[in-house]
């Protein structure tokens, strides 16, 4: 891939515990991790998506003031932030195995239109949908 | 200040103090609003379902008396309001979706009376449970394109008055509560 999106970042408010649970929980593999003094620049990808990094960044300095890191670490833990779609083959099967792990579903899988999805949150608060294609949907 | 008038007043204003400072910092305290969003998560997982402050106060780790005000603060309505919200959205979703007659969708949405139900949904969508059956269905083409859990959401009637307000002002008159909004 030479052109297209190449990072995408979330707010999480424990770079330690998001990478545990982004990494042993949900499967996929860090790509950076590092460190400048205070500073972490930490990204995850998915198996599948070698061109496509999740960044997992708290918010603070040198990036923000502490008021604007509260207020971000606020508007994340009250799941304020824009939704997550993760892609699955089954997502039954993939709720089961991620609820085992001990993932916090905020939603049962639910069957609409032939698409099948469920949603989690991750510790910060992050929210995900979870999202099975119909079988002969169109792309994407 | 506060130990100026503690030795005035005694320990009530230290108190005082003490509390309103928590308060404030609660607010901000992101394991706080985590715990809160964990009720408002449980509510719309499950919102047909029954649930009283005390319920949601055990899920969220706070007291009875904290909760209310708290998710208030947190996500700007009161915890009861919010619930008729996504009681509303699930019918809607429902009348579009299923061929439910209105009866099955009142109750499995969670009223315990039809005519509750209708009066609710009309007080909040402006219009009545039928009609918005058969808008909802003119119009699914346009909107298959938006993932169908989020377009759901996204539906969501905005409830920034209480819904009797809402209903005493269309009418310009005073109504018997028939709901009660439990803060």
């Amino acid at each position: 891939m030479n052109e297209g999106i190449n990072v995408v970042g979330l707010y999480v408010d424990d770079q330690d515990e998001a990478l545990r649970f982004y990494v042993d929980k949900l499967g996929f593999r860090v790509h950076t991790d590092v460190r400048n003094g205070a500073y972490r620049w930490l990204t995850v990808q998915h198996p599948e998506q070698p061109s496509f990094q999740l960044g997992l960044f708290v918010p603070g300095p040198p990036v923000h003031d502490e008021a604007t890191a509260q207020t971000l670490r606020a508007m994340v833990a009250k799941g304020a932030m824009p939704p997550l779609v993760l892609c699955v083959a089954d997502c039954r099967a993939s709720c089961e195995q991620l609820k085992k792990l001990g993932v916090e579903f905020t939603q049962e899988p639910v069957d609409r239109y032939g698409s099948i999805d469920a949603g989690f949150r991750d510790p910060a608060g992050n929210g995900w949908k979870m999202i099975q294609a119909p079988k002969q949907g169109r792309e994407n | 200040m506060p130990s100026r008038t503690a030795l005035k007043c005694g320990t009530f204003a230290v108190d005082n103090t003490h509390r309103e400072l928590a308060t404030t910092d609660a607010l901000q305290d992101p394991a706080l609003l985590r715990r809160l969003l964990r009720a408002k998560d449980r509510m719309d997982a499950a919102s047909h379902e029954a649930w009283p402050v005390k319920r949601l106060a055990q899920v969220s780790g706070v007291s009875e008396a904290h909760f209310a005000r708290s998710f208030k603060r947190a996500f700007g309505l009161p915890p009861h309001r919010y619930l008729l919200t996504r009681r509303i959205e699930q019918a809607a979703t429902l009348l579009r979706d299923t061929a439910l007659d209105i009866t099955e969708i009142a109750f499995a949405t969670g009223w315990e009376s039809l005519g509750t139900f209708g009066r609710t949904f009309r007080d909040i969508t402006g219009m009545s449970p039928s009609a918005m059956r058969i808008e909802a269905r003119a119009n699914l083409r346009e909107i298959d394109r938006v993932p169908a859990c989020v377009l759901k959401a996204a539906q969501r009637p905005d409830l920034t008055t209480a819904v009797l307000e809402k209903r005493r002002r269309a009418a310009k008159a005073t109504v018997r509560p028939s709901i009660k909004e439990a803060t």
